[in-house]
């Protein structure tokens, strides 16, 4: 009886938080909209049967009529793969620097990956388009080196959103890859080595592959939020900045159209099933391989 | 025992505080009030002023179709009060407690009885044009002594847009905003609600989007007084505002707003009371304090927007109520155009051409 109650309580969590939501976003995609409060029909004020009759999959299959959807779709997967890539890459080093710092220092350094989540994501943010606009600060550092004769254009450029997405999403990638490197014993390195390997052949055959679980934690890590991103991609980025989470914001709010916003955050979740369920099975591995 | 009393007694302090302290929540649009108004509005009727803001009709509207905002007055623009009124979002003004509705100005309540017919649900707060804000300087630079900084040459004519590129320049991102005035300068109908004569500005406004730098529809004022863009196609006081705060900080920039010459669309901001705003009697009381003669005149003093006040005009700063960019005089005013709200078919056309003008796909 214990032990069911136990298990009740996930599942009451995933059934209140995640499917019921879904579940009523799911009902929206399948609606009319329409011009009441709230925007569509039919609602449950309509009685059961109404509503079951009234719903079909036409906001769907609009979907597929124009190309904005699937090319929004596949420039946010690009944006969301580019930036997790480069945070891997600006993130590693420091990771690994911090596990091999001396030990009295690590606490120190974990609370400097770890400050900036004491401001707001969204004052962060904001902070970059002072660092980035070309009166901002980095060009006037760039002019006054003699690097460039006129500022950068940035703000308001892709590039941009890649700055903002790595340097926001950055702590995730760090702490599962530290806390793997963090665990692994340094006298592998040292056994690599009399072995006969060189340093870089050693990292590359041990400390990789050590540290593999949490290079992948990292990964989903950045990769399932950066893939919905609107906030950075409407504050740092451009006109040419197609992301799925500015489509769905437009045709939530320009258009009304609370149906179709719904179908494609249906298809957004589906499409994130996929990383979703790789990176649990991962974990879980992980979980069953330190038993 | 002692945390029991102490519970009750913070139990206590709650609720009184909660029976004493009555709220009014307004929605208002950023940089849009002079806020000593809001102080004053407390210390004279005693009730709370929680006063959030805005840059987008669209976010207001969605708000209000989605029900609940909790607000007790928000300012929606012409077409969406009329489109909002349709979806039942407001409710009936009670013009028994709104005293000082004498002081409006016949002229602008009967220009917003096109969305609100009888001025039932709502009154006008202010209005104005949307036109060409320009960093005169700047612009002079890039296009010479004859740039052409009262016409929509300036901003539809992708040669001189191209030049500007590089000085910056914004757009609103408000397709109702930019589509009218793409078809005046096409001698289109701004009004028209037909998809193909709507889709006849898509070239020419592809054409020159990739000039702008963005999209926005409340950073130009900054961006305009640093120096930061020299052209934005705005909201005729926003970019007064930022000509008075380049003014103020004196770093250089001169700023000036033109109504274009080949018309420009005039709109109207107009406070109603939504239909389950939790304090109406409240709300009520904003209203008639915000209709108050010299309150309002302290709004469009500080925000240099004109308002639907007539009785404010005695009190007016003869910056604004002379300014014919903000006053305009009887021949502008009839280069003036109105719009509709579109219907949701037009409505789909124009977010789907729009979001193809600013990407690209």
């Amino acid at each position: 009886m214990r032990r069911v109650a136990l298990i009740a309580v996930p599942y009451a969590w995933l059934l209140t938080l995640f499917l019921i939501p879904f579940l009523i976003v799911f009902k929206i995609s399948l609606s009319d909209m329409a011009l009441a409060i709230p925007p569509y029909t039919p609602t449950l004020n309509d009685g059961l049967a109404a509503l079951i009759a009234g719903l079909d999959f036409e906001n769907f299959v609009f979907l597929t009529t124009d190309d904005l959807y699937y090319k929004a779709y596949l420039s946010s997967l690009q944006i969301a793969l580019f930036s997790t890539l480069m945070t891997l890459l600006v993130g590693y080093p420091i990771a690994y620097g911090m596990a091999r710092a001396p030990q009295e220092w690590r606490a120190t350094l974990m609370m400097l990956v770890i400050l900036p989540f004491w401001t707001s994501f969204l004052i962060r943010v904001y902070a970059w388009v002072g660092i980035l606009s070309n009166e901002g600060v980095l060009n006037q550092f760039l002019l006054w080196l003699g690097l460039v004769s006129e500022p950068l254009t940035i703000l308001n450029t892709t590039t941009a959103v890649y700055i903002g997405i790595v340097y926001t999403y950055l702590p995730f990638m760090i702490l599962p890859i530290y806390a793997a490197l963090d665990r692994m014993d340094d006298s592998l390195i040292e056994a690599a080595e009399d072995l006969g390997c060189s340093r870089l052949t050693a990292f590359w055959l041990v400390t990789i592959p050590l540290s593999r679980n949490g290079i992948i934690a990292g990964c989903f890590l950045v990769f399932i939020p950066a893939l919905g991103e609107f906030v950075i991609p409407s504050l740092l980025g451009g006109s040419g900045t197609l992301m799925i989470g500015k489509v769905l914001f437009e045709e939530f709010f320009n258009n009304r159209d609370w149906p179709v916003a719904s179908a494609v955050a249906v298809i957004l979740l589906l499409i994130l099933i996929v990383p979703i369920v790789l990176f649990q099975r991962n974990q879980q591995r992980q979980a069953e391989a330190e038993q | 025992m002692t945390y029991r009393i102490l519970g009750g007694t913070i139990a206590a302090a709650l609720l009184a505080s909660t029976a004493i302290a009555e709220e009014v929540r307004v929605y208002n649009w950023s940089d849009y009030i002079d806020e000593s108004l809001l102080e004053k509005f407390e210390s004279e009727t005693g009730i709370d002023l929680i006063y959030d803001v805005f840059d987008s009709n669209e976010v207001l509207e969605t708000k209000m179709l989605a029900g609940g905002s909790g607000y007790d007055v928000v300012v929606p623009s012409g077409t969406f009060l009329q489109r909002q009124i349709s979806a039942g979002a407001f409710q009936k003004l009670d013009k028994s407690k709104l005293t000082n509705l004498d002081n409006m100005w016949d002229v602008i309540n009967d220009r917003v009885s096109k969305y609100d017919p009888n001025n039932e649900y709502a009154i006008n707060y202010m209005w104005g044009t949307t036109g060409l804000g320009v960093n005169v300087g700047k612009v002079r630079e890039a296009l010479g002594d004859d740039a052409p900084i009262g016409s929509l040459d300036l901003i539809f004519d992708p040669a001189n847009m191209e030049k500007l590129a590089s000085c910056g320049v914004h757009f609103l991102d408000a397709p109702v905003e930019i589509i009218p005035a793409a078809l005046a300068y096409i001698g289109e109908d701004p009004d028209s609600q037909d998809p193909e004569v709507i889709a006849k500005v898509e070239p020419l406004l592809t054409a020159v989007a990739p000039y702008v730098q963005k999209f926005h529809s409340s950073e130009y004022i900054n961006a305009l007084a640093n120096g930061d863009i020299c052209v934005a196609f705005g909201w005729s006081g926003d970019i007064l505002q930022a000509r008075d705060r380049a003014a103020e900080a004196d770093n250089g920039v001169e700023i000036e707003y033109n109504a274009p010459s080949e018309g420009a669309l005039m709109w109207f901001d107009n406070m109603a009371i939504p239909v389950d705003a939790p304090n109406p009697e409240g709300a009520h009381k904003f209203l008639n304090f915000i209709m108050d003669a010299q309150n309002m005149a302290a709004a469009s003093n500080y925000v240099y927007y004109a308002n639907g006040n007539e009785a404010s005009q005695e009190f007016l700063e003869e910056d604004v109520i002379g300014d014919p960019a903000i006053y305009p005089n009887a021949d502008t005013l009839e280069n003036l155009y109105t719009t509709s709200p579109y219907g949701p078919k037009v409505q789909r056309v124009v977010t789907r051409m729009w979001t193809k003008i600013k990407s690209g796909t």
